[in-house]
């Protein structure tokens, strides 16, 4: 019997207390939560996706739900770097987890520009990029597709930061793990898998795509069984630490992400859902490590039995 | 604001279609504002997931929330089934509710339909002698009395066809009575469908009476955390930006919207 399980992780060089972060574009700054739990208990915040210059996002409707999951077209919205290192860092350095800067860029020099901006920079624990929102006409897609030029982003941004360098993959390609090998040789440090699939909703009634942007993002329960089998074939095809994500609602999820190959989790949709569901997910964890005898969740990681292996 | 689940005390049908929902959760009731919202897990499953928003209705002593919707889909259809005893998970209160600290003025409370939810709750928390309710239905059956959800308030009530009350659009009943009450300093509070919305933008310009409006649109969050929720602001200079409707509002100045790209 384990008493008191290691539920810690390394991802690279980040260290962090438990598998458990909130995925980008769902949990805002952070502050957002502030009254509903104790945020000091995450492993990690990823905060919304940063530009150089403040973006006003796609127009309305941009959101809308389908069955088990939600389509969205935010347009990557977000303050910009000026307006987080001024108003949102200060008071997310006041809690004691770490912080990951989600970056999205329009060119290989706005991502190094980004990268450098963060330099050096206290209380930002490592930076996540961004090459594959589907939401903005110049946007991501365009590398994050092609495994070339997601391996010169990636360089790009490693060459421009002291920092650990997670890449976020798309699931919009037809192999995932190319654009995996490919962004790991580029020296990324860490992935994430996955970012929202592609999707759209119709009103039958007035004949118009219920987005304003007509196509969206679609995450939530219903992308679960296609992001877990990504991140099995991306935790095979890399040595580099896999970060699951996608439909994530509960500990039992988030396991099946861990043992499918995951060095760690991340709740997006399901904050909107259960805003406590990253706790949730902790203490259950924590608990399946006990009731299985396991002393480090570290080696739950991968530990898929196929019948191949016998 | 919090999160937490409230046990069902009655869920009732006041009206074809429209259900009063009244739960006990102290803490809620205490900070709860008139135009502020709650978002309600309707069910424990994932379909629906999101949470539905709805509006705070009112609140009784002994920490008591009302909450009065309309059936119109999957989620409200669920929640209509619930009965006394069961349990629920509420996240609240959120937003920006109507300001009533100003006493100066008269007021003329204006709803549209299901509109008049958080309208009860407001008239419940100003001065009485003071407002002028006006309410608009498509029919006399549709017509939600005070009384029903326990509020002693009389309403002037117009009806799209004429079954009861003024026969008209409840913007036109406010017009008459705007020019009844020129004298007075006059203040707008309004809820109401967009429609409703888009005439009072006019009225509230012709007169020159500041109007207070909430409004709705698709939520993920509630918190201000997805950017899911905007409407368009109205800028100088063609400039786009937008409001955060569960943040920023839901209740904004007429004048701040852009009802011409909404
Ligand atoms: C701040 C706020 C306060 C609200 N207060 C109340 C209230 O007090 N009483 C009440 O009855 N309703 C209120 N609403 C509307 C209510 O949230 C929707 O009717 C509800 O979410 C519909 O859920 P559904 O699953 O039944 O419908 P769905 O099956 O999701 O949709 C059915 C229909 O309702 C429309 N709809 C869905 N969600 C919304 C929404 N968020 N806003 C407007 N229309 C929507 C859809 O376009 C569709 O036509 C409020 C909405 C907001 C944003
Ligand atoms: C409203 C919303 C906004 C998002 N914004 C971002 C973003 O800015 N950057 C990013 O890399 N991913 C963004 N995502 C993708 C999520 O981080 C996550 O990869 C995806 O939603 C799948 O996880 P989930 O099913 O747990 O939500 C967003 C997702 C949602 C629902
Ligand atoms: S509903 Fe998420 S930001 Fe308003």
């Amino acid at each position: 019997m384990t008493i008191n399980p290691d539920i810690s992780v390394l991802l690279s060089s980040l260290e962090l207390k438990n598998p458990v972060m909130t995925a980008s574009g769902t949990f805002g700054y952070g502050k957002e939560f502030e009254t509903l739990f104790d945020l000091n208990r995450l492993g990690a915040i990823v905060v919304k996706g940063i530009s150089l210059k403040p973006m006003k996002g796609n127009p309305p409707p941009r959101i809308v739900e389908t069955p088990a999951g939600m389509l969205n077209a935010i347009g990557l919205a977000n303050i910009g770097i000026e307006g987080f290192l001024k108003d949102k860092l200060p008071w997310l350095n006041t809690l004691n987890t770490e912080v990951i800067v989600n970056i999205y860029g329009h060119s290989i020099n706005e991502y190094g520009e980004l990268a450098s901006a963060f330099k050096g920079v206290k209380g930002v624990s490592a930076i996540e990029v961004n090459i594959s929102c589907p939401n903005v006409d110049k946007g991501g897609l365009v590398f994050g597709k092609d495994p070339e030029m997601s391996g010169r982003v990636t360089e790009t941004v490693v060459k421009n930061t002291d920092k650990p360098v997670i890449v976020k993959l798309t699931p919009n390609v037809s192999d995932i793990t190319q654009l995996a090998k490919a962004v790991e040789q580029a020296g990324a440090h860490a992935l994430s898998v996955i970012n929202t699939l592609t999707g759209m909703a119709v009103d039958i009634n007035t004949r118009r795509p219920r987005l304003g942007n007509i196509s969206g993002g679609l995450s939530g329960p219903a992308i679960k069984p296609v992001a877990l089998y990504m991140v099995y074939q991306t935790a095979r095809a890399v040595k580099i630490p896999v970060i699951g994500i996608g439909g994530i609602l509960n500990a039992h999820d988030a396991l099946e992400f861990m043992i499918a190959g995951a060095s760690a989790v991340q709740v997006g949709t399901a904050n909107f859902i259960n805003p406590r569901a990253t706790i949730e997910i902790i203490e259950g964890i924590g608990n399946y490590c006990i009731e299985k005898g396991i002393n480090k969740i570290k080696d739950i990681v991968g530990s898929l039995i196929t019948a191949r292996q016998g | 604001m919090i999160e937490t689940y409230v046990k069902i005390l009655s869920n009732t049908c006041i009206t074809p279609g429209i259900f009063l929902l009244r739960f006990s959760s102290p803490g809620l009731a205490a900070e709860a504002k008139p135009g502020q919202f709650i978002m309600v897990r309707v069910n424990d499953g994932i379909d629906p997931c999101l949470r539905r928003p709805f509006s705070i209705s009112g609140t009784e002593e002994e920490g008591v929330v009302r909450v009065l919707y309309k059936v119109v889909g999957k989620g409200t259809e669920i929640l209509s089934n619930k009965r006394a005893g069961d349990r629920l998970s509420v996240l609240g209160p959120l937003g920006k509710g109507f300001d009533i600290t100003d006493p100066g003025q008269h007021l003329f409370i204006v709803a549209g339909g299901i509109g008049i939810a958080p309208m009860f709750f407001l008239s419940q928390a100003v001065n009485k002698k003071a407002v002028t309710f006006l309410a608009g239905f498509r029919r006399s059956d549709e017509i939600m009395d005070p009384a029903s959800v326990g509020i002693k308030q009389d309403i002037s009530i117009a009806t799209d066809d004429g079954s009861m009350g003024y026969h008209g659009r409840v913007t036109d009943l406010l017009e008459q009575e705007i020019i009844k009450q020129r004298d007075n300093a006059i203040a707008i509070y309004a809820c109401g469908p967009l429609p409703m919305l888009k005439a009072l933008s006019s009225i509230s310009n012709k007169y020159r009476i500041p109007c207070k409006v909430s409004m709705e649109t698709f939520m993920a969050c509630g918190l201000g955390a997805c950017q899911g929720c905007v409407v368009r602001s109205a800028s100088a200079l063609d400039q786009i930006s937008y409001y955060h409707v569960c943040k920023d509002g839901p209740v904004f100045d007429i004048n701040e919207i852009d009802w011409d790209n909404i």
